[in-house]
């Protein structure tokens, strides 16, 4: 394997680990603040449905971006009115969030463009294009650094580089505010932050908003960034992913960085070898893919270290009377 | 102090959620542009109007039954599972290993065998996130999802790399004998010289669902077992307290859910397709919670539940081929029906709670 083929495996694994690190950023958000979501897959598909079909109605990408928080948004908001507002569980919010946008981005697909589920695909501004950064032609001859600069950190849309902002910017918020402090409280002991006067329903509800936000994003980058469109069930799964990259990270924001890489690195290596042959064993693909579950139940297991979730974590909040 | 009476909690808020779930769904039809009357017309005619459409809803209910039987003995324990699909995936695998490896000479033979089989091998693959729970204290709702994917990757390396007849392109195993196929519900009935539901899959595994259905009934209510999994379900530190394991009883509830959902396998495997195919569940695991839900994790409430969704399957079939509602609305019905009795359950008992109470101040 040459250095060209190892720089082609990373850049599509950078590809790979945004949807998955924004969506695992925003179930951090929400899960934090004691807001458990299995729903991270169903919002980033409605988000991905949304933007695809105001892109195309549009022909303007950033229009599409916004119509894709707004999808995500409103689920966040379902979830919430069940799970924080109404104290129902909060797992099944998340499976019914799941299932409703599996079924409905179909139902409105067929409905508007009658493609069978699919929107038309999208093409020139309605789509987010690669952006070249400055400098990436004139150092691509440079050995080593020029590749990668040219090919690894150049040429990707603006929501990659989004995703990677995020991930200071979490941290900052997290550790570093007011809110973020508030918010890792709420998710630890609701009833402190309760007692020190702020109240719990607000903040959850801020934290359950900001991962809405977020998994639109990630749904916008699949449907106009990484692909031409939305396709029926296009998530395949990777919202799971994003919430096996949470636990794997434990729940924090520079290891959510790298363990979606991992998992971005997988997918990409799985793609590009189908059959990895090693020498003396044949990798199937199937492995490859599976390998991000196994090695959630490994750390799930605490046999590589513990993963421990905030402590309030799925449970809804009553006020003392 | 009952805050409502039980006739009220049992029925009457399910009835109010499944009606809240149905007029949000026919308001979805509303939008799509359709009358959601002629869409109910053409579900209860094509469901529920011939022994035909009944053949297809049993057979459906069958499965939707295990699934949901499956969730509810882990409920009753306090304990999510949210892997029927992986489950009931690996209960095939079990099914088609049986069948396949020896020559059976009838049915009646290979069905007790390969339901074995589907049990054992559902069993398996709950026992791994229940032991992770148990011993580990790993969350059970992730490592079942987990274990979800990692079926679905088992499975179709298996299909393809191992039980794929020689020459064959599907990732399919091959054909079961001509002597294990079960006696469809319809040749049954032309046994006793009436013609009912003729090319339909409905099975002798409906009679296995409802005998399951008994079972689970006398487990849960009417055993030590059953009994230490309900306390163990309410209070973790009061069933302590009472000398029951937690370990044990986390490990028995997951075990006997796991097989629950494996058995759907005798129904969709080898009363059905009468081979192993890739993604044979087709959802039915995750159609379970919406079954045991609205069953309210009674046994005759899920086989009721059961016969709601069969009859909305079959009925969603036949809209995606006379209207132009696409399939998906099932999907859709099903996740109004998980939201409003699982998560916004509240929603509609509280005001309920309220009301009755105000009745009965007014009448004391």
């Amino acid at each position: 394997m040459d250095f060209a083929t190892v720089i082609q495996i990373l850049d599509s694994a950078v590809r790979l680990m945004t949807p998955l690190l924004l969506a695992c950023l925003a179930g951090l958000y929400s899960e934090r603040a004691g807001v458990f979501d299995i729903g991270l897959e169903g919002k980033m598909l409605m988000a991905a449905f949304t933007s695809a079909s105001v892109a195309y109605a549009t022909g303007n990408a950033w229009l599409g971006l916004l119509a894709g928080i707004g999808g995500a948004v409103a689920m966040a908001g379902l979830h919430g009115l069940a799970s924080i507002s109404f104290r129902g569980n909060q797992l099944i919010s998340g499976v019914a969030i799941n299932f409703l946008a599996s079924g409905l981005t179909v139902l409105l697909g067929q409905k508007i463009f009658g493609l069978g589920g699919r929107t038309p695909s999208l093409s020139g501004a309605a789509r987010f294009g690669e952006i070249t950064l400055p400098f990436a032609d004139t150092l691509r001859p440079v050995p080593v650094i020029g590749p990668i600069y040219a090919e690894l950190i150049s040429g990707h849309t603006i929501l990659v580089y989004v995703a990677f902002a995020m991930v200071p910017l979490t941290w900052w918020v997290l550790y570093r505010t007011r809110f973020g402090l508030r918010l890792r409280a709420v998710g630890e002991n609701p009833a402190s932050v309760d007692t020190a006067g702020v109240s719990v329903t607000r903040l959850r509800y801020g934290a359950v908003m900001i991962c809405g936000v977020l998994c639109g994003i990630a749904g916008a980058y699949l449907a106009t960034g990484i692909s031409a469109g939305f396709v029926k069930e296009m998530t395949a799964g990777r919202g799971f992913i994003a919430l096996a990259a949470l636990i794997f990270a434990k729940w924090r924001p520079w290891s959510a960085l790298f363990a979606t890489f991992l998992f971005g690195l997988m997918e990409a290596v799985a793609n590009r070898f189908p059959n990895l042959d090693l020498g003396i064993i044949t990798v199937p693909s199937m492995f490859m893919n599976a390998l991000p579950y196994i090695l959630t139940v490994i750390i799930l297991a605490g046999f590589v270290g513990r993963a421990i979730p905030p402590r309030a974590g799925g449970e809804p909040y009553v006020k003392e009377r | 102090m009952e805050r409502m009476p039980k006739w009220a909690d049992v029925i009457l808020t399910p009835l109010i959620s499944l009606a809240l779930a149905f007029g949000i769904s026919a308001l979805v039809i509303l939008a799509i542009g359709e009358s959601p009357v002629e869409a109910l017309k053409v579900m209860v005619q094509g469901a529920l109007g011939s022994s035909y459409g009944w053949g297809f809803t049993l057979y459906y209910t069958t499965n939707f039954v295990f699934t949901g039987l499956a969730v509810m003995v882990a409920y009753h324990a306090g304990l999510f599972n949210i892997g029927g699909e992986g489950q009931a995936a690996l209960g095939g695998l079990g099914v088609a290993l049986v069948v396949l490896a020896l020559p059976w000479p009838h049915w009646a033979l290979a069905l007790p065998a390969a339901a074995m089989g589907a049990a054992l091998f559902g069993a398996l693959w709950a026992l791994v996130p229940a032991w992770l729970q148990a011993r580990r204290g790993s969350h059970i709702v992730i490592t079942t999802i987990m274990f979800n994917f990692i079926a679905a990757a088992l499975l179709n390396y298996v299909l393809v790399n191992l039980l794929r007849p020689v020459g064959s392109m599907d990732p399919a195993s091959a054909r079961f004998p001509a002597a294990v196929h079960l006696p469809k519900l319809s040749d049954m009935a032309l046994g006793l010289g009436i013609e009912w539901g003729r090319n339909t899959p409905a099975n002798v595994t409906f009679f296995v669902a409802v005998a399951a259905c008994v079972l689970v009934w006398l487990l849960i209510w009417h055993t030590r077992l059953g009994y230490e999994i309900r306390a163990f379900g309410k209070s973790e530190p009061a069933a302590l307290y009472a000398g029951i394991s937690p370990v044990r009883i986390t490990v028995l509830a997951m075990l006997i859910s796991g097989a629950l959902a494996g058995l759907m396998a005798i129904n969709n495997v080898m009363g059905e397709a009468e081979r192993l195919m890739l993604n044979a569940v087709e959802g039915a695991g995750f159609i379970g919670i919406a079954v045991a839900l609205m069953g309210r994790n009674h046994p005759l409430g899920v086989l009721l539940a059961a016969l709601l969704f069969g009859f909305l399957y079959q009925g969603g079939g036949e809209l995606a081929l006379w209207t132009s509602i696409p399939r998906e609305l099932i999907v859709v019905i099903q996740a109004l029906v998980i939201l409003f009795t699982g998560a916004l359950d509240n929603m509609v008992r509280m005001p309920l709670e309220r009301l009755f109470t105000a009745l009965r101040r007014k009448g004391a």
